[in-house]
């Protein structure tokens, strides 16, 4: 019985351990090529930081530029989206209801279709139009969502009726409610809607790459731009520095999931 | 289905779990052919554990043996056992309906669908089911579940049956009317059954004998009658209805115990504690009577009533009687026990028997 | 109105102004230039009535299609197999596939360029096997790969999270009436992850069908719907076929997304 047992482990962990060799090799194969003297010749060509050192001087103007687009994303996420989500958990009814499958729509079509529609209205205003806001806006009604859903979760779980109703009965208005009681006890989904809003806007290229122009490009862009046409060298250099930006806030999600949720499947007598 | 009850043997089987958990004590175990006995015990002592091995869900230590009849099941996984399990959840197929949850086991053994739909409405008419065939199953009560369970159980005709805690989620009148049909299910049937159960009533009611299970080991197993009257240990006597409990010094036949003494049974060397049921304590005429004691307090309970008394040094014992008189509070009163209804234990203090 | 109505009302406002500012009445303009060309409402029927985006539908259709299924199996399998067994290094594994969800479509390509372009690892593998080096990164079979890509974290962390609420006692009852692993597996646990698997091949579809990064980086000759929309408005400025186009491809996605949430609550896909 056991021995039919372990051949069906063996090859069930061979199969998985094929998947993320396909996921990860490649990864590995970008990282390496973005620190070799020359890709062709391979790692016999030895190792430099060279490539980085040109990518930062060619594409630094796009790095700074994804941060300050994620981060005022991320600002922006928080001012519109605890307040609603917010109103969504304490109210809900059909027109709530109607308001989050709204919310959504920006997800659920094709990031081209939202730039289009952008560019078709707003195009005409030159000034909005090539500045870094237009492609903010993109990102914001993209990531809104994600950071409702988020928070939404949270506190949808929690009472916050009773809460509140105790926090009025001690006098509390309702500006310390809201950043005394509500939002100090929806901080996981804050957190987590929060980190997930700035992988997201960092990430993002199908409304981007719409929506920028030679002066506003933000990594994905810079990264299409140098696949087409830098070296592979470069290019590969380039997606390191963006591994670089992703891989900590990636760590930190996997670690707040961790943190909320120790679930473990024991099995039962094996 | 007679014919084909298998007897079972555990053969030093044990079982210890990855995380260090001791569930099961060594034990060897003979279970007749026809018999229904009964595993009984609070949570965590063991008895799910040891269901599961003669399962086949779970594998014994190293060095334990499953016999079923005359053959070594050891090895084999539960799916080629011919068991018939009752789970605590009942665990029915939610994709199928009733119909098909009943004839699955006679569907993964080929039979033809004309026989086994024959078959699965034959027994569903036995659990007085029919017309449930068609319903799906999150249409149905608990005690429906519970009879499709049992009904998909035995449709395999197993060797054996075994019952997880079946009655569990059910609300106590049900409990006690889907006990009855239990009974009178299995006794018609002739099956080997193994039946786990918290809940001692149910034990005494089901079962032809019952093992009494605490901290991966065995206290007692012995009929009904030999569990209540006879405990082999402190743990089996309190865990089994009420006992009473008192200490005293031994002189020859005669047990000296505060408020007066007790006639001992003869035959009787150890020394210390002795132990009664409520219902086995007479009142008698408090002035002849041997032993005296101080109502503390009375519950008349309908059936009977309850009392409270006090014998002294902070000893007291519980008396059920069914004496159409009231009693009243500080009232002094005879008690007189049948010196063979007397429970001794040899040896250590009874109550250092719980590990 | 109330007070706390009043409240209530001016919290969700900003949210729901910039919503209609800069989607809402966007799309509206999008619907109203999809009619506005030539053909006028037309253009909508277009997507069926013209050959080239005929096509183009079509074989995005089918590569979405075969992408979910292809993902459905390889992450079931793996994602069950993740979930039932604990070892050493099984947490790094996972994490480890499901770090490419934050991959934008570009850098997938370029992953697939890694694997099987013309320098690719595939390629030197057979080079050295057969003596022929093979590169496909940029045919279908490329785009394939790229798409399976993305897919499988996505929908690996769904089957984790249904594997895991899987009722032990369904599949010990099923053996317990002498099932062997295939049957329970056919009979118990497919029909138990079926809302799952349905709700994230649901998710995988609607993702592949409106992916444009990927495509756009691969620049195969193999059109997918996005990439057609692109060209329309970027080299042929033919912004009211593009417009109609899109809207279209929006329902597409927007109606296999809806599928998804009533099978199994709420999801939301981040877009490649």
């Amino acid at each position: 019985m056991t021995r039919g047992r372990s051949v069906r482990f063996v090859a069930q962990l061979l199969f998985t351990l094929g998947v993320c060799a396909f996921l990860v090799v490649p990864v590995v194969m970008s990282v390496l090529a973005g620190v070799t003297e020359n890709y062709f010749t391979g790692i016999r060509s030895g190792l430099t930081l060279r490539w980085v050192g040109q990518v930062w001087s060619l594409y630094a103007g796009t790095i700074v530029l994804s941060l300050q687009i994620a981060l005022a994303c991320l600002v922006a996420a928080l001012v519109l989206g605890v307040p609603i989500a917010y109103v969504l958990a304490r109210r809900p009814s059909r027109v709530t209801r109607l308001f989050e499958e709204m919310l959504v729509l920006p997800v659920a079509v094709p990031g081209l279709a939202t730039a289009l529609a952008l560019i078709l209205l707003y195009g005409e205003w030159r000034g909005f139009r090539a500045s870094w806001l237009f492609i903010l806006v993109g990102h914001v009604v993209f990531t809104l969502p994600f950071m409702v859903r988020s928070v939404l979760a949270v506190m949808a779980a929690i009472d916050l009726a009773a809460l509140e109703e105790a926090a009025a009965s001690l006098g509390a208005s309702f500006v310390s409610r809201f950043f005394g009681v509500i939002v100090p006890n929806a901080r996981y989904g804050i957190l987590a809607g929060a980190l997930m809003v700035v992988t997201l806007s960092i990430g993002e290229f199908n409304i981007t790459w719409m929506l920028h122009t030679p002066l506003t490009k933000t990594i994905p862009v810079g990264l299409a731009d140098s696949y087409a046409s830098m070296r592979l060298e470069i290019g590969s250099a380039y997606t390191i520095v963006f591994f670089v930006m992703i891989v900590p806030l990636l760590v930190a999600m996997q670690w707040l999931a961790r943190e909320r949720s120790p679930t473990k499947t024991t099995r039962h007598g094996r | 289905m007679d014919d084909n009850a298998a007897s079972v043997r555990l053969s030093h089987c044990a079982k210890t779990f990855a995380d260090g958990t001791r569930a099961l004590l060594p034990l060897d175990l003979d279970i007749a052919a026809g018999e229904t006995i009964v595993f009984l015990g609070p949570s965590g002592c063991g008895k799910t554990t040891l269901l599961r091995i003669i399962a086949g869900l779970t594998e014994p230590d190293a060095g334990g043996r499953v016999f079923f009849g005359g053959d070594d099941v050891t090895a084999r996984p539960i799916e080629r056992r011919n068991v018939g399990m009752v789970f605590q959840s009942y665990a029915l197929f939610p994709n199928m309906s009733v119909i098909d949850n009943v004839a699955y086991g006679l569907r993964v053994r080929g039979i033809a669908f004309a026989e086994r739909r024959v078959h699965a409405l034959r027994l569903l008419g036995m659990m007085q089911l029919e017309g449930f065939g068609d319903r799906r199953v999150d249409q149905l009560s608990g005690g429906q579940r519970q009879r499709v369970a049992l009904a998909r159980a035995l449709a395999v005709k197993p060797r054996l049956l075994l019952l997880d805690e079946p009655l569990t989620a059910l609300d106590a009148k049900l409990r006690e009317d889907l006990r009855i049909e239990i009974d009178r299910l299995l006794r018609s049937l002739g099956v080997t059954s193994v039946y786990v159960t918290h809940d001692q009533a149910e034990a005494m009611a089901l079962g032809d004998r019952i093992a009494v299970m605490s901290h991966g080991r065995v206290e007692q197993i012995g009929t009904p009658q030999d569990i209540y009257y006879r405990p082999a240990s402190g743990f089996v006597a309190d865990f089994i209805g009420t006992m009473n409990r008192v200490t005293g010094v031994r002189e020859n036949d005669v047990l000296h115990v505060p408020g007066g003494a007790l006639a001992l049974p003869a035959g009787v060397t150890s020394a210390g504690d002795v132990m009664f049921r409520p219902e086995d304590a007479r009142i008698v005429d408090a002035r002849s009577a041997a032993l005296r004691g101080r109502i503390i307090s009375a519950f008349f309970l309908g059936n009977l009533t309850r009392i409270v008394v006090e014998l002294g040094a902070g000893q007291s014992i519980i008396i059920d009687t069914v004496l159409r008189r009231t009693f009243a509070k500080d009232e002094t009163i005879g008690i007189d026990v049948d010196p063979d209804a007397l429970v001794v234990l040899e040896g250590r203090n009874p109550s250092a028997n719980v590990v | 109105m109330s007070r706390a109505n009043a409240r209530f009302a001016l919290l969700a406002l900003p949210a729901l102004v910039v919503f209609l500012a800069f989607w809402l009445l966007p799309m509206a303009r999008l619907v109203a230039v999809g009619a506005s060309g030539p053909r006028g409402a037309a253009a909508y029927a277009a997507i069926v009535t013209d050959h080239n985006y005929l096509v183009s539908l079509v074989s995005t259709v089918v590569l979405s299609l075969v992408v979910t299924f292809a993902t459905l199996v390889v992450s079931g399998m793996s994602g069950m197999f993740l979930q039932r067994n604990r070892f050493p290094g099984r947490d790094a594994l996972v994490s480890l596939l499901t770090f490419p969800l934050a991959f934008p479509g570009v850098v997938v390509g370029f992953m697939v360029i890694m694997l099987a372009g013309r320098q690719g690892l595939i390629g030197k593998i057979t080079d050295t096997l057969f003596g022929v080096n093979i590169v496909f990164a940029y045919s279908i079979a490329g785009l394939f790969l790229g798409y399976l890509y993305f897919s499988i974290p996505r929908v690996i962390l769904t089957v984790m999270a249904a594997v895991d609420k899987l009722d032990w006692a369904l599949e010990e009852a099923a053996r317990s009436l002498g099932a062997s692993g295939w049957q329970v597996l056919r009979d118990v646990i497919l029909p138990g992850l079926r809302p799952a698997l349905i709700s994230s091949g649901a998710i995988c579809f609607a993702t592949s069908m409106g992916a444009f990064g990927t495509a756009f980086t691969l620049a195969t000759n193999i059109n997918v719907l996005p990439i057609t929309i692109y060209t329309e408005f970027t080299n042929y400025a033919n912004f009211s076929i593009a417009a109609a186009l899109s809207i279209m491809l929006g329902l597409i996605t927007w109606a296999a997304l809806a599928l998804a949430r009533t099978l199994a609550g709420s999801t939301v896909a981040a877009a490649a």
